[in-house]
C-alpha cells in the first residue's frame, strides 16, 4: 500500500483513476521537458524519483507550474521527509511514498517540513512572500 | 558588509535546528548513511581520511572582525586551533566531532555565517573578487550581486539535487582575480552604453577535465540576471549527465551539445523563467547594495609610510610585494601572506586570526577579506598607518613579503587529510617555498604562480599556474607532473605538461631549474615568467628539465 503524504501528514491514497493515459499521466524522471503536454482534463500527472538524489523532477514540476499546469501534480518514489519542502515549493501537491520509507520516516517528520512557506528565499525574491 | 535581517537569520536558525534533526534522525536510524550524506554535505560536513571536516562559507570573500574572532573561538572550541582558508573561499576545520557540529553552526550564526552548500550537489558558495569594493581598476562592486546570487541559491529547491555541484564567481573588475573562467557560471560586470550589465561564462572548470568557460551572453540586464541564471541551471539539471558523476558537471553538458545548442535553450527556458519574476528581486538587489556602500575615507598626510619606505628596507620589500592600488587617495589595499616559508599554505591560527581582526578593526574599517590564492586581505587601510600594522603582524609571523612570488603557492590538503588524494601537496609547497628562500632570489624572479594538486580532481588550481604540479600515484609511489603556462586571469589558459613526472626528491631541484631557465631566458627583469614562457615555448624549459634528448623522453612517455 503505498502513503499519500501531504502538509497535514499521512493519507492512503485517494485517486481512484488508472495513471494511463493524457488524464493522469506517469512521468519518469528522464522526461523530455519538450515533451511536457497537459490539457484542461488533466486532473493528475505523477512523477517519479527512482532516487531522493536525482533532483530532475524538481524542475519537471517546476516546468509544469510555469507552463501553467493546474492539476494535482505527484512526487512519486525515494522523496525523503527532508526534500518535504523542497517538493511542495517546486509545485508539487503532495509525495507518494511506500510503506517501509514511511515506517522508516514517520509523519512526525514530514509535519516537521510542512511549513515550507516559512523561510523561503525564493518567496522574496520573486515578490510572493 | 552584508548584515542579515530577521529573515536571514531565521533562515539560518531553522536550517541549523533542522541539521540538529538530520543528525539525530542517522543516529536513530530515520536516516540511511546514503541519505544523510547529501544532507550533511550541503550543510558543510565533509568526511575525510581521518576525521570529518566542517566548510564553513565565507561569502564572497567577506568577513568582518567579530567574524573572524568567531572562527577563532572555534577553531579552539572544537577543533585544533587552526583553521584552513580554501581556494573558494571558505575555512575548513579538520577535525570536528560529528556531534559537536550542531553547536558550531549555531556558533557560526551568532555571527551571521553558515555552511550551507559549501559541499554537495548544490550551488556552492559565491565567491567575488577579493579586492572588491576596493580596487582601482572596477566597474563597479561585485558583492551586492554575488550576495543577491547567495540569497537565490539559497535552498533553492529545485537546485538542491543537482547532477553534480555548481559553481559560481563574480568579478567587477575586467582584471579577473577570481579565476571566473575557471567556474561553472562566471558573471563578469560590464559596462555598455552608460549601463551596468554582466557578461555569463558556463562551462568553465578544472578537474580532471578542464574547460576554461565559454561566453553564453555577452549583456544580461540587471531585471534579466536572476531568471538567465536560473535558466542555465534549470537546463543542465534535466540535461546534465546522471550516469557518471566524471561527466555530469556543466562544462562536460556544454562540451557534448556544444555552447550554440546550450544557448538556444537556456534561451528558450529563460523565456519560462522570466515569468516568475516581478520585479521583487530588483527591489531587493537595490536594499542589498546599500549594504556595501564605500567606508568613509578619510584625507590625510603618508608621511609615516614614506619615512618607513624610505628607511627600513624589511617594511619596503613587504610594501613593494603585498600592496595594491585602492580606489581612494592615500589608502592601499594590504594583503597579509598566509604562506610563510615551510608553513602549510591557507592555515591560520586563532591567535592569528584574532590578530588580523583586531588590525581590521582598529586600522581597516572592520573588514577582512580572504582570497582564493588563499591570503587574507586588508582592503581599505591608510598608508600612513601600514608601519604599524607591518609591525603587529611581523610580531605574529604574518608580515611575509611574498604576494604573487615563487612561494605564494596554492596547495590543495592533498594526502595529509584529503581522500581523494593520490600524492602530498602540502610538504611540496613547504619545501619549494624553503628552498627559494634559502636561494633569496625570490624577488628577483618576480611575479610567478605555483599551483600544486594532490590529485586529478585540481583543487589546487594547477592547471592555471603558470607552473603547475599535479601528484599523483605510480604504482604506490608518488610522481609529480608539471605542466607551464597556465593562468588564471581574463587570458584564462590551461597549462602544458612537460613530460614525464619527477618523484617526490626530484621535484623541488626540477621547479628550481624551471626558474633557473626563465632567469637565463628572459629579455630583462621586466618580462615575467608567462611573458616569456609565451615568448620562447616549452622547448628551453623541457631542455632544463630532462637535458638536450628532451623531445625523444617525451615522446617515450
Amino acid at each position: 500500500m503505498t502513503i499519500i503524504v501531504r502538509d497535514d501528514g499521512f493519507h492512503a491514497e485517494d485517486w481512484n483513476g488508472d495513471f494511463d493515459g493524457p488524464a493522469a499521466q506517469d512521468l519518469p524522471s528522464d522526461t523530455d521537458p519538450e515533451s511536457l503536454a497537459f490539457d484542461d482534463d488533466t486532473g493528475m500527472i505523477r512523477i517519479d524519483f527512482p532516487s531522493f538524489a536525482d533532483g530532475r523532477g524538481f524542475t519537471l514540476a517546476r516546468l509544469l507550474r510555469l507552463r501553467g499546469y493546474k492539476g494535482r501534480l505527484r512526487a512519486r518514489g525515494h522523496v525523503i521527509a527532508d526534500q518535504y519542502a523542497m517538493a511542495r515549493r517546486a509545485g508539487f501537491d503532495e509525495v507518494e511514498i511506500d510503506e517501509a520509507l514511511a515506517e522508516r520516516q514517520p509523519q512526525d517528520q514530514w509535519v516537521f517540513r510542512a511549513d515550507w512557506q516559512a523561510h523561503d528565499y525564493q518567496a522574496r525574491m520573486r515578490g510572493t512572500a | 558588509m552584508y548584515a542579515y535581517n530577521d529573515f536571514d537569520s531565521a533562515f539560518v536558525a531553522e536550517r541549523n535546528r533542522q541539521f540538529r534533526a538530520q543528525v539525530e534522525r542517522r543516529i536513530d536510524g530515520s536516516l540511511t548513511e546514503d541519505e544523510f550524506k547529501p544532507l550533511r554535505l550541503m550543510n558543510g560536513l565533509y568526511l575525510q581520511l581521518h576525521a570529518y571536516m566542517l566548510r564553513v562559507a565565507i561569502p564572497y570573500g567577506t568577513l568582518n572582525s567579530a567574524q573572524m574572532r568567531q572562527l577563532a573561538y572555534i577553531a579552539e572550541r572544537w577543533d585544533k586551533g587552526y583553521g584552513h582558508f580554501t581556494t573558494r573561499q571558505n575555512i575548513q576545520y579538520n577535525w570536528p566531532k560529528l556531534q559537536d557540529v550542531p553547536d558550531m553552526l549555531d556558533a557560526l550564526a551568532e555571527v551571521e555565517m553558515h555552511a550551507i552548500q559549501t559541499s554537495g550537489n548544490t550551488i556552492r558558495n559565491v565567491t567575488a573578487d577579493h579586492f572588491a569594493g576596493a580596487a582601482a581598476d572596477e566597474i563597479a562592486d561585485p558583492r551586492p550581486v554575488a550576495e543577491l546570487l547567495r540569497q537565490w541559491s539559497t535552498d533553492h529547491p529545485e537546485f538542491q539535487f543537482l547532477p553534480r555541484k555548481f559553481k559560481i564567481a563574480v568579478t567587477g573588475s575586467p582584471n579577473d582575480r577570481a579565476v571566473t573562467a575557471a567556474h561553472d557560471l562566471a558573471i563578469r560586470i560590464v559596462e555598455k552604453d552608460g549601463e551596468i550589465g554582466y557578461a555569463v561564462l558556463v562551462g568553465g572548470g578544472l578537474g580532471r577535465t578542464p574547460m576554461i568557460g565559454k561566453i553564453i551572453n555577452e549583456f544580461v540586464r540587471q531585471e534579466d540576471l536572476l531568471p538567465y541564471v536560473e535558466a542555465v541551471v534549470s537546463v543542465w539539471n534535466l540535461l546534465g549527465r546522471r550516469d557518471n558523476k566524471y561527466k555530469a558537471r556543466i562544462k562536460i553538458t556544454v562540451h557534448e551539445h556544444g555552447i550554440d545548442e546550450i544557448r538556444r535553450l537556456v534561451e528558450a527556458r529563460f523565456t519560462e523563467t522570466r515569468a516568475a519574476f516581478n520585479g521583487a528581486d530588483l527591489d531587493l538587489f537595490e536594499t542589498i547594495k546599500t549594504h556595501f556602500a564605500a567606508p568613509s575615507f578619510t584625507k590625510r598626510p603618508v608621511s609615516a609610510f614614506d619615512r618607513a619606505y624610505d628607511n627600513d628596507p624589511v617594511f619596503r620589500a613587504w610594501a613593494d610585494t603585498n600592496l595594491s592600488d585602492h580606489q581612494a587617495e592615500g589608502y592601499a589595499i594590504a594583503q597579509i601572506s598566509l604562506k610563510a616559508h615551510g608553513e602549510t599554505p591557507g592555515d591560520a591560527t586563532a591567535d592569528q586570526m584574532r590578530i588580523m581582526a583586531d588590525i581590521a578593526q582598529e586600522f581597516g574599517h572592520d573588514e577582512l577579506r580572504i582570497s582564493h590564492e588563499q591570503n587574507v586581505i586588508l582592503p581599505h587601510v591608510h598608508k600612513d598607518d601600514l608601519p604599524e600594522i607591518h609591525a603587529r603582524l611581523k610580531s605574529h609571523g604574518l608580515a611575509t613579503a611574498n604576494i604573487g612570488l615563487v612561494s605564494d603557492i596554492i596547495a590543495c590538503p592533498g594526502m595529509d587529510y584529503c581522500a581523494l588524494a593520490t600524492a602530498r601537496s602540502i610538504p611540496i609547497a613547504q619545501e619549494i617555498a624553503t628552498r627559494f628562500d634559502e636561494l633569496k632570489i625570490e624577488h628577483e624572479i618576480g611575479d610567478l604562480k605555483i599551483k600544486i594538486s594532490g590529485c586529478i580532481n585540481a583543487c589546487g588550481h594547477h592547471h592555471v599556474g603558470h607552473i603547475g604540479i599535479l601528484g599523483l600515484d605510480r604504482a604506490g609511489v608518488e610522481n609529480y607532473q608539471i605542466t607551464l603556462g597556465g593562468d588564471h586571469t581574463e587570458t584564462a589558459a590551461l597549462g602544458t605538461r612537460t613530460g614525464p613526472g619527477f618523484s617526490a626528491e626530484e621535484i623541488v631541484p626540477a621547479i628550481e631549474r624551471i626558474v633557473e631557465a626563465y632567469l637565463d631566458h628572459r629579455d630583462s627583469a621586466e618580462e615575467t615568467f608567462l611573458q616569456a614562457y609565451r615568448r620562447l615555448g616549452m622547448a628551453p624549459f623541457k631542455t632544463a628539465l630532462y637535458g638536450e634528448k628532451a623531445d625523444k623522453r617525451s615522446e617515450a612517455a
